[in-house]
């Protein structure tokens, strides 16, 4: 996917997996634009876990004008999750605010234990 | 002058007219603004100190930011009856799910092990009066898992340590920090704030906490936390002071509010005084 941006490669991927019902994996988004980007980000992920799709990866900027993820984006079943990275490295999410764990794919999970199976509503915009 | 008393004490009566309150400002709508700010606070709020793109904001100071945000509440609900006062958890001695507090008669207990829903109490999902609408998922219904995300609140002796720390807060301001503010707030050491919300569990363990009651009533305890360290180290003021960049100074504005600074909000008593 050289010729389209991070930002739409991710999209598209976030739409696959709003569509795919627990589908294999698909092409996660580009790790290596993400070096480039940040060298602190975390690893990109994909995985079925519990029975849904949770993926995260490096979003461009722009476009979030209400949260913070430190340029990182995280999907349950195609939906975005908030996430925040504190201070010393630990991240949290909308849904579990107040317990931070190690990685974002840490925080994807707790995510889902959280729900019970209840979809992820998307989160304001603007 | 309002009194802020332990919820243990209060009398029937006190928590038949807290809860009507509560439940008018649902039934009005006023309530779910309250839990709109305090998600989009959360949601805005950065902990690194980091300022990106547009949109981005100051992280918000933990405890003038929750202090004005309760006297509005509570200026609320005096709306509704006049002698209505927000009453405290103090979640060091109450500490088991057999508290009064969780009774049917103020806030219901914990939710079905099934799917959290709580099945009893004036915010029962089933009373109709209590719809979650400011949600982060599809679930209408109030949620608590007390004692299952972590099996222990804080302690009296846990609460002694942090309030035994003689400076308000310290660089880098964020939940990095050494001080009292942080080891309060949570992010750092033995836990106190944070813990309280994942021990209820539910809604109260995400950013839509004011979802449950029992957010003001920890959060008052908080309050009265703070006002009883200033009372220990009284020469310890609030830090920054000043000229410090991407954090809430002493003399600046805090949002939503913009006319209101942390330097406003030092000392509580103009506002109401506690039981203790």
């Amino acid at each position: 996917m050289p010729d389209i941006t991070r930002r739409r490669a991710y999209t598209t991927a976030a739409a696959v997996a709003a569509t795919a019902s627990a589908a294999a994996p698909t092409a996660a988004p580009a790790a290596t634009a993400a070096a480039r980007h940040d060298h602190t980000a975390p690893d990109s992920f994909d995985e079925v876990y519990k029975g849904r799709r949770i993926q995260g990866g490096p979003a461009s900027g722009g476009g979030h004008h209400h949260e913070h993820g430190g340029g990182y984006a995280v999907f349950v079943d195609g939906v975005q999750l908030h996430v925040m990275q504190n201070a010393d490295g630990t991240w949290i999410s909308v849904v579990s605010h107040y317990a931070p764990v190690a990685t974002p794919r840490a925080a994807a999970r707790a995510a889902v234990d959280e729900l019970q199976g209840a979809p992820l509503l998307p989160f304001p915009t603007n | 002058m309002t009194v802020r008393k332990n919820q243990a004490a209060l009398t029937a009566d006190e928590k038949r007219r807290f809860v009507a309150a509560v439940l008018e400002l649902k039934r009005n709508g006023r309530y779910d603004e309250f839990v709109r700010t305090h998600n989009e606070f959360i949601m805005s709020d950065t902990r690194t100190g980091r300022r990106g793109g547009p949109g981005h904001r100051l992280p918000l100071p933990f405890l003038p930011w929750h202090r004005r945000f309760l006297l509005d509440f509570e200026q609320a609900l005096q709306s509704v009856d006049s002698s209505v006062a927000l009453p405290y958890w103090d979640w060091s001695t109450d500490r088991t799910v057999r508290a009064s507090l969780w009774a049917p008669d103020f806030l219901g207990g914990t939710g079905r092990s099934s799917d959290g829903r709580v099945m009893d109490g004036p915010f029962a999902a089933s009373t109709g009066n209590w719809p979650v609408n400011v949600r982060v998922d599809g679930r209408t219904f109030l949620r608590r898992s007390l004692g299952t995300g972590v099996r222990e609140l804080p302690t009296r002796a846990e609460v002694d340590s942090v309030l035994s720390m003689a400076t308000y807060d310290m660089a880098p301001y964020n939940s990095a920090s050494d001080g009292f503010r942080n080891h309060l707030e949570g992010w750092r050491g033995v836990n106190l704030h944070n813990r309280v919300h994942v021990w209820v569990g539910g809604q109260m363990a995400t950013g839509v906490s004011p979802n449950d009651p029992v957010f003001w009533l920890h959060h008052a305890y908080n309050r009265q936390l703070w006002a009883e360290w200033q009372r220990r180290h009284p020469g310890a003021g609030y830090v920054p002071t000043g000229g410090t960049p991407d954090v809430v100074d002493l003399n600046d504005t805090m949002k939503p509010w913009n006319d209101v600074r942390p330097a406003d909000l030092l000392t509580h008593t103009a506002h109401y005084t506690f039981d203790v």
